[in-house]
């Protein structure tokens, strides 16, 4: 018996090893892949040693559940477009919380004596569980657009918020003290699902990139908290890794907005400033006929995505023009804004997808040191993380908020589909600039465009 | 004791993941967020002790559906974020 067990923990703590190292070789993409399955090796040592348990008296539910879930995960993992990484992950920071919710919840059910601390954890588990699944849900369907972007209020809403926190305090004092009454299990756990989607609601599309960010944290505490129900240590490594992941995109993403993480979740409450500022200048529209000469002439060219990118599906078509630029002797890079996109890093991944080298990726803080040396910027489907008002506009509500600084290279083209404010709903000084054109229609089709002008 | 022994794994832990997780650059963040949602699938080592027991019918039923959903998670999650990690090429 103990020998068993000895052995079992043995084999945990070498995948705790396993886990930290994958996740220092994710330190750079060429060693990531091996990261990634140096982690996963990990994992399956840890699941093969727990079934030797002597804990475990069948096998049958064991195996159909795995073989269940796995079918599942194969299927999610091999048919997402790449674009649907945001909603994928919020489904996983989802799963991720209800099975630690229903961990804790068979902790509670199991009819064993539990300490005061057990109880303490396994509602702890249970709360955080169910918060980061409903809340997940709701981010989900915010990201798939099957519910409003915007944010959700309404009268009395923070009220309501402090009446449930503290509702679920109570809940908490209650199974600790009587952990067997099945009635306290079903509210608290309504409760917390409830607290999940106000959580959301409130918060607005454009800080979905925060949102998962955080959820994805919580996930990660709520497997930790569950490692303390089951005093098991590797549960609390693993768990505690991603909740730190998490924390640290969290900050990363909030800085990216200069906004504190306090004003991203209450940002649905906040009445919204607008400036009285005026913008001077007129926009110039120009053909992608008329674009196509002078990028022929141009020595450096600087790509500056968006999420439109995304949407218009124009990052095939935009590594097609690179690859002529690049004959024409041009340099090209791609300057990646942190919240460019619906999650952190997504631009990255699309681009990577297009099959652009990771080194053609810059991130905000190298390419604004050298911008101004650019012959021609070209944005496609960005707005507010390009917004010079971020800058040059005291009192506009971006003002102070990091931007690339597109307008300060020689040319910009802007690939729009018409005149309308970014997720911000902000308006952008960049467009009346006098080094600014404005190229207006699908991204895809000027792109396009421009292939077929550079391949006649 | 034990109560004590496992908060001092937890700081260690933390401090672990917040000096490892700084240095992965902006470029990999996404892959990175798949592959936490895997490790956080780590609650099938628990849900396995739960689903195998015969302790109490409700509890190993519960086990199960926590063994399905961390499935999904691990096998799911390592999945994607190899696929993601395979389009990352230098030039």
């Amino acid at each position: 018996m103990l020998d068993v067990s000895l052995f079992i923990n043995f084999m945990y703590v070498l995948s705790a090893t396993l886990f930290i190292f994958g996740l220092k070789l994710l330190g750079h993409p060429s060693s990531a892949r091996k990261g990634n399955l140096l982690s996963a090796v990990a994992m399956f040592m840890a699941v093969i040693v727990t079934l030797l348990s002597k804990e475990i008296l069948s096998f049958e539910l064991i195996f159909v559940s795995i073989l269940l879930g796995s079918i599942i995960g194969f299927f999610a993992a091999k048919k997402v477009a790449m674009t649907d990484m945001p909603e994928l992950v919020s489904l996983f920071n989802g799963t991720g919380g209800l099975a630690s919710l229903a961990v804790a919840y068979a902790m509670l059910v199991s009819g064993a004596e539990l300490s005061v601390f057990i109880l303490f954890v396994s509602y702890l588990a249970l709360f955080i569980g169910a918060v980061t699944f409903s809340g997940s849900l709701i981010a989900w369907a915010k990201l798939s657009e099957r519910m409003v972007g915007r944010p959700i209020v309404f009268k009395g809403q923070a009220t309501l918020n402090i009446a449930l926190i503290i509702a679920a305090i109570t809940m908490g004092f209650l199974i600790v003290n009587q952990p067997h009454v099945a009635t306290w299990h079903y509210i608290a756990i309504a409760l917390a699902l409830i607290i999940g989607v106000m959580a959301v609601i409130p918060i607005g599309g454009a800080d979905m990139p925060v949102v998962i960010s955080l959820l994805n944290s919580y996930s990660g505490l709520a497997a930790c908290a569950a490692g303390f129900v089951l005093e098991n240590n590797l549960l609390i490594v693993a768990g505690s890794l991603v909740g730190a992941s998490g924390i640290i995109l969290t900050n990363i993403m909030c800085k990216a907005m200069n906004r504190s993480l306090i004003n991203v979740l209450t940002s649905g409450f906040q009445v919204v400033v607008s400036s009285n500022m005026k913008i001077e200048g007129e926009i110039k529209a120009m053909t992608a006929d008329d674009a196509f000469y002078v990028l022929e002439a141009a020595q450096s060219v600087v790509v500056i995505p968006g999420y439109g990118m995304a949407v218009a599906q124009a990052q095939h078509t935009m590594k097609e023009l690179q690859h002529l630029l690049e004959k024409n002797g041009a340099e090209v890079v791609y300057a990646i804004h942190p919240v460019a996109g619906r999650m952190p890093g997504h631009m990255n991944v699309l681009l990577a997808e297009a099959d652009v080298s990771y080194e053609q990726l810059q991130e905000m803080d190298e390419i604004n040191a050298r911008i101004e040396h650019f012959d021609v910027a070209i944005v496609i489907g960005a707005n507010d993380v390009v917004n010079p008002a971020a800058r040059e506009m005291k009192g506009s509500p971006i003002y102070g908020m990091p931007v690339i600084n597109a307008d300060l290279a020689k040319n910009v083209f802007v690939l729009k589909r018409g005149m309308a404010t970014g997720f911000a709903g902000i308006d952008n000084p960049l467009f009346f600039k006098l080094n600014t054109r404005m190229i207006f229609g699908d991204a895809k089709e000027t792109l396009g465009n421009l292939v077929r002008q550079f391949s006649s | 004791m034990t109560t004590v022994y496992l908060l001092f794994i937890l700081i260690l832990a933390v401090f672990v993941g917040f000096e490892l997780i700084r240095k992965v650059p902006a470029t990999l963040h996404t892959p990175l967020m798949s592959g936490a949602n895997a490790i956080s699938g780590i609650t099938v080592i628990g849900a396995v002790s739960l689903a195998g027991g015969v302790q109490h019918e409700w509890a190993t039923w519960l086990g199960a559906i926590a063994l399905v959903l961390a499935t999904i998670n691990v096998v799911g999650g390592y999945l994607v974020t190899d696929r993601m990690l395979a389009m990352f090429k230098k030039r």
